[in-house]
């Protein structure tokens, strides 16, 4: 796989590219040059934390949208054993943007559901870059309605710019299908915990986190709806999305302070992609953690805990 | 993304020599749909749709109550609930201020108990006069109380539907909302509540995605807009131009999402005869 580099990261490669260029020629002419090698390694981690570490909300959403960066596939392969993906709403189709199945997570049968994004542009045209028809969210719905049938906790991975628009997904009732969702996640007596691991675009993405727990991976972003259509409703200009993106306060750190959702997951430095067995682990371990906490509470508890999480969500005064 | 769905209604100016020269300006507005000149005191008698083909005029939250409900029932609740600023969005509170002013709204949707035809209803009416009947903290909030009310007094839910969509000066906690009434909803539907959802023009985005497509019965005006993705993204999307008629209530009515389309002037005995059906908010039966 190429390696996608952004604008703003190019500093450190720069420099990375120099540390190179200095070990090369030591070695070539026999000089050491150990010295001004670890002092360049050094400004290189500094550089890093500084930027890795500041990262304005526009650098987040060019994280959660980096090619490299890894999708609900990838962690379905690295968290759980012997996932079995099952297809299809039983009534119009199977749509590939999003991917559900059953598989074992620390030996326990949970359902899995995610949006799905592809690797490169031929998977994504088969994937419709991670945007739902209607049918997907109803194969979401089968899945989960199956889940709470067999008692399995339900783990869905959120990662999509948003539903599809589009005339096929409106005949066949894209706004319904989000809702039913809506409705019918509240009162799902199994757990559930959702993550989103990518973006979290509006109501597309809400449709499979109605969770018990939800969290963010570091960089991922949640939102109403893109900074690129935020910025054309709003000031008729698409192209001020990185206005957007810090208005909106879409970045994990915003949300959580929000109260919106209950965790942030940490990133090795420079996201997700840049260490996938790391941030596996880190995902596992809070999945296990959230999972064995609502596996204690008995499901009333859960479910009116679920309810009020939502229903307190607001900002309003009386006058 | 809603805005050309929120162009000002077509109150066309006619030059002196087309109009009737007997009728003086502001006394009469033409139909964008057909062109009939329509006298205004007609039109408020025919609850603002036009006579020769029912195109419906916008018609805000208040004369909506008026126009549904038996005379004297209304009685509002959380009326006095305004939004905050929770992302500190520059000149939001100012657009607030402002749209309250004009509108004499507090915000994009009016709730309270009613009666219609005597029998008793929580009834809300949003208005798409109000920053596009956009759903954010208060609107969320205020038909998740509606629906709670409902389940609690068990009296069937009626809500109108008129919005462009999430409120995007309020970002997350906006779309936070739709989880919000669905999750009421589902209540509702447990305590075996008759909810009749009324989509009137234009509802998109947010709102279209939440409540207003859960009613037991869905009902719309001839002609409403009604979709998930306004119709202008969906053509830059796709880049091709949408078919006549996509995203009104009688192409919803041919997929198959809604239940009746149902003139202005039918609503409120439709309503009743409804209502007339479920006693005690539930089945006659029950
Ligand atoms: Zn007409």
């Amino acid at each position: 796989m190429a390696n996608v580099i952004l604008e703003f990261e190019k500093p450190i490669l720069e420099l990375e590219a120099k540390i190179e260029e200095l070990q090369t020629f030591s070695k070539e002419k026999e000089i050491d040059l150990s010295e001004e090698v670890q002092t360049l390694q050094k400004k290189v981690e500094t550089l890093k934390k500084s930027i890795y570490g500041n990262l304005t909300p526009w650098q987040s959403v060019m994280i959660a949208r980096h090619p490299e960066r890894p999708a609900t596939i990838d962690y379905i392969k690295m968290i759980f054993e012997g996932f079995m993906e099952l297809h299809g709403d039983r009534f119009y189709g199977d749509d590939p943007a999003i991917i559900g199945g059953i598989a074992r997570f620390k030996g326990q049968p949970v359902t899995v559901i995610g949006h799905a994004k592809g690797k490169d542009t031929k998977e994504n045209l088969v994937r419709n870059f991670g945007m739902p028809h209607p049918e997907g969210y109803r194969k979401a719905l089968r899945l989960m309605e199956q889940a709470e049938k067999f008692n399995r906790p339900i783990i869905t991975f959120v990662d999509t710019p948003g539903a599809y628009p589009g005339i096929g997904a409106e005949e066949r009732g894209e706004a319904l299908a989000i809702a039913t969702n809506l409705t019918k996640m509240m009162a799902l007596r199994v757990p559930v915990i959702a993550t989103v691991i990518g973006e979290g675009g509006s109501g597309g993405a809400l449709a499979i986190a109605v969770a018990d727990h939800v969290s963010m991976l570091e960089n991922a972003v949640y939102s109403v709806s893109s900074p690129e259509v935020f910025a054309s409703i709003l000031w008729k200009d698409s192209t001020k999305a990185q206005d957007a993106a810090v208005m909106m306060k879409m970045t994990s750190k915003d949300i959580l302070s929000l109260g919106i959702i209950d965790e942030v997951i940490p990133e090795p430095i420079g996201g997700a992609h840049k260490d996938l067995q790391k941030i596996a682990g880190t995902l596992a371990d809070s999945l296990q953690k959230a999972l064995n906490n609502l596996k204690q509470q008995p499901i009333e508890t859960v479910l009116e805990k679920r309810y009020d999480k939502f229903r307190s969500i607001g900002h309003y005064i009386s006058g | 993304m809603f805005k050309d769905l929120f162009r000002k209604p077509k109150y066309v100016t006619v030059h002196a020599d087309t109009a009737r020269k007997d009728i003086p300006e502001g006394l009469w507005q033409k139909c964008p749909e057909c062109n009939e000149i329509l006298y205004s005191k007609e039109l408020e008698k025919y609850l603002k749709t036009c006579v020769k083909c029912g195109y419906s005029f916008r018609m805000g939250a208040r004369e909506r109550i008026k126009a549904t409900v038996d005379e004297g029932t209304f009685v509002e609740i959380d009326a006095d609930l305004t939004s905050t600023n929770p992302l500190s969005f520059a000149d939001y509170p100012a657009k607030l201020a402002k749209t309250q002013e004009a509108t004499k709204l507090k915000e994009a949707i009016v709730t309270g108990e009613a009666a219609i035809e005597g029998k008793p209803v929580v009834i809300g009416v949003m208005d798409a006069g109000f920053v596009m009947g956009s759903m954010g903290s208060v609107v969320g909030e205020k038909v998740a109380r509606a629906i709670e009310r409902a389940i609690e007094r068990r009296v069937p839910l009626i809500i109108f539907a008129a919005s462009g969509g999430a409120r995007m000066q309020e970002g997350i906690i906006s779309l936070m909302q739709m989880a919000k009434t669905c999750g009421a909803l589902a209540r509702l539907h447990e305590a075996g509540i008759l909810y009749i959802s009324v989509f009137t023009d234009p509802t998109t985005g947010g709102v279209t995605a939440s409540f207003a497509s859960m009613g037991d019965i869905v009902l719309a005006e001839p002609g409403a807009v009604i979709g998930f993705t306004g119709p202008r993204v969906i053509e830059q999307t796709i880049r091709q131009t949408l078919p006549e008629g996509f995203q009104t209530a009688e192409f919803l009515l041919k997929h198959g999402f809604i239940d009746m389309v149902v003139t202005r002037t039918q609503m409120r005995e439709t309503l009743a005869a409804l209502l007339d059906l479920h006693v005690s908010g539930g089945s006659e039966n029950g």
